[in-house]
């Protein structure tokens, strides 16, 4: 199962660097004279092609693109001038800060409710903690992401709007994850800075998914309460305490990290959006800005990265489910 | 759940989506103003009932154009490109995902996989990328979301149509010589009908977030079409002189996409009791 699963992995990904090569052939026109603009000479244009050996057969330009993808080599910007890779594992760091700082919000914000609202079924606390999940997944990030700045940042005056960190603090970068080096280097000033700076893009990406497992813990826990082995844990006396924490939670649980592996994924390309909102330097807001500037390489190479990365988390969620899972195995 | 409340969610879900419908085919006769017409002696006036020179219900923008008329045409975009999606991308993924469900071995092999590629693209990201390559307007924008969103009603049939294939009434219309593609459109899609409807209420509410998404990314429709989300990216500009710009069409989102959750909640309660049990 585990080999079947790990060799299934190698079409899925040739199909997903297909759909990204393809991706450069959708656009309208030669990319060369889109991204050179109509002032180049024929000669630049040529060069171009076939530097990016776009006069190549299409056969032998997606070979040379996997063959590349495979050791990491996407090109150079054209915008920065730098390997596509450089950047992207430049700006990694804070997109990663982000999407942690956000399924750690999500998590703190969802577990209690989505398991209590299950504990107290059909109550007023279930009610309402449901019509909380609904309203966060109804909200678009993106504006609730506005309204933080405004009220928060603008009116209270009381988060900082952009950025990782104030200007002119200076954080001794060891991981590049800013809260973590900080902390590591006894850097209060840096922490109090990066964690101010993380509040509000963590809660604007945080939101949707804290309303997703609000209701996935609720079912889970929903699940795992009808179950005969938790009337057998109440009928031999078990304290309530104990029916929950030891036979209820325990059995839940393992649904609801698996879900919060998978969404941890979702939530690096969710990050597109955040990090746009509030200039996040991370690699989201990294793709938006090569496609604002036609950088088409980069564009290529930010979203395989996503992709790739999106694709290799969920295996591994769905591995460490399978060894943690024994059924699952069966 | 008490059975009147199963209602409650689908009528007050229903009505908003209603509300949505009209704004969007009665746009003219229900917008107070030219949503293009740009009266720069009136920019960035604030909400008011007030007549003297004009009525602005929810204020101007920074060109002098009436936010409530542009919010009002911008419904009609979140409209024809949620529908649109929503049912090219049903009647597409449902074809395909019961022929492999149908048919299954080499078949179902084949759509699994492409089913599976498209799926380790995160949803937006896909939608994104298309965009980045193929241009703003509204037809890329309804193909890139319908590439981006075939696949969850692919992997619903095809897993349905799995069980359907071996009850006892497809083996009768296979048996009375049916033929393959009858029996899928007469007996095994039919069936699949309660759970497509659920996903697509749901991906309604999933693609007009996206596409606001895009267009606030400046990936959507042209500029010059009024949309919820390209107006909440011009509004951020203003949005300290003038909160108005960006409050208002966002709320317009949050309540379409709530009204629609809401009627998805509930004919998921009504039609899909499996599926209710889990959330």
């Amino acid at each position: 199962m585990l080999r079947r699963r790990i060799i299934g992995a190698i079409p899925v990904l040739l199909g997903v660097s297909f759909i990204v090569f393809f991706l450069m052939h959708l656009a309208p026109g030669d990319p060369v004279n889109l991204l050179l603009g109509d002032a180049a000479t024929q000669e630049e244009v040529e060069r171009t092609r076939r530097e990016w050996g776009l006069d190549q057969p299409l056969v032998i330009q997606y070979w040379e693109f996997i063959r590349r993808a495979a050791v990491g080599d996407f090109g150079v910007s054209l915008r920065y001038g730098a390997p596509v890779s450089t950047l992207v594992f430049e700006r990694l760091p804070a997109t990663l800060e982000l999407a942690f700082a956000s399924l750690l919000i999500a998590t703190i914000i969802s577990l209690p409710i989505g398991v209590y609202s299950a504990i107290r079924h059909n109550s007023l606390w279930d009610h309402s903690g449901m019509t909380l999940a609904l309203i966060g997944v109804s909200l678009p990030n993106f504006w609730l992401g506005i309204m933080l700045i405004f009220f928060l940042g603008g009116q209270l005056n009381l988060l900082p709007v952009a950025g990782r960190i104030e200007y002119g603090i200076d954080i001794h970068p060891i991981t590049h994850l800013y809260l973590l080096d900080s902390l590591l280097t006894g850097n209060l000033a840096g922490l109090w800075s990066a964690v101010q700076h993380l509040l509000m893009p963590a809660v604007t990406l945080g939101t949707s998914l804290a309303a997703i497992v609000t209701r996935i813990a609720r079912s889970s826990v929903l699940e795992v309460i009808r179950q005969d082995y938790i009337t057998t844990a109440r009928a031999k006396g078990l304290s309530e305490q104990a029916v929950i924490w030891k036979h209820t939670l325990r059995n839940a649980m393992l649904t609801i990290i698996t879900i919060l592996g998978l969404q941890l994924g979702a939530l690096l390309s969710g990050s597109v959006i955040t990090e746009t909102v509030f200039s996040w330097p991370g690699v989201g807001s990294l793709l938006i800005q090569a496609i604002s500037t036609r950088d088409y390489k980069l564009v290529q190479g930010v979203i395989f990265f996503f992709a790739v990365m999106y694709f290799v988390i969920n295996l591994l969620v769905d591995l460490l489910y399978m060894w943690a899972d024994p059924r699952i195995r069966l | 759940m008490m059975r009147w409340q199963r209602y409650v969610k689908i009528i007050v879900g229903g009505a908003i989506l209603l509300t949505l419908v009209i704004c969007g085919l009665a746009a003219p006769v229900l917008a107070p103003h030219d949503p293009e017409q740009q009266t720069l002696a009136n920019r960035l006036r604030p909400p008011s009932l007030a007549t003297t020179s004009g009525r602005y219900i929810l204020g101007t923008d920074n060109l002098g154009r009436d936010l409530l008329s542009r919010i009002i045409y911008g419904s009609r975009i979140s409209l024809l490109v949620g529908a649109a999606t929503v049912i090219v991308a049903g009647l597409f993924g449902c074809i395909v995902g019961a022929i492999a469900g149908y048919f299954g071995e080499m078949v179902d092999e084949i759509i699994n996989k492409t089913a599976e590629i498209f799926l380790a693209f995160p949803f937006l990201l896909l939608a994104i990328a298309i965009m980045a390559f193929l241009g703003q307007g509204v037809l890329n924008l309804i193909l890139a979301l319908v590439l981006s969103r075939w696949v969850q009603y692919c992997r619903v049939v095809r897993g349905e149509v799995l069980s359907l294939r071996e009850r006892e009434f497809v083996q009768a219309a296979r048996a009375l010589g049916g033929r393959d593609m009858y029996i899928i459109a007469r007996h095994v899609l039919p069936n699949t009908l309660p759970s497509v409807m659920v996903i697509a209420t749901f991906a309604m509410a999933i693609v007009i977030i996206a596409e606001a998404s895009l267009s606030f990314l400046g990936l959507g429709v042209p500029p010059h079409v009024p949309t919820w989300g390209s107006m909440l990216s011009e509004g951020r500009t203003y949005m300290y002189r003038a909160p108005w710009l960006t409050i208002f069409p966002g709320m317009a989102i949050f309540i379409t996409v709530l009204g629609i959750n809401l009627l998805g909640d509930g004919l998921r309660d009504i039609l899909d009791p499996k599926l209710s049990r889990q959330g």
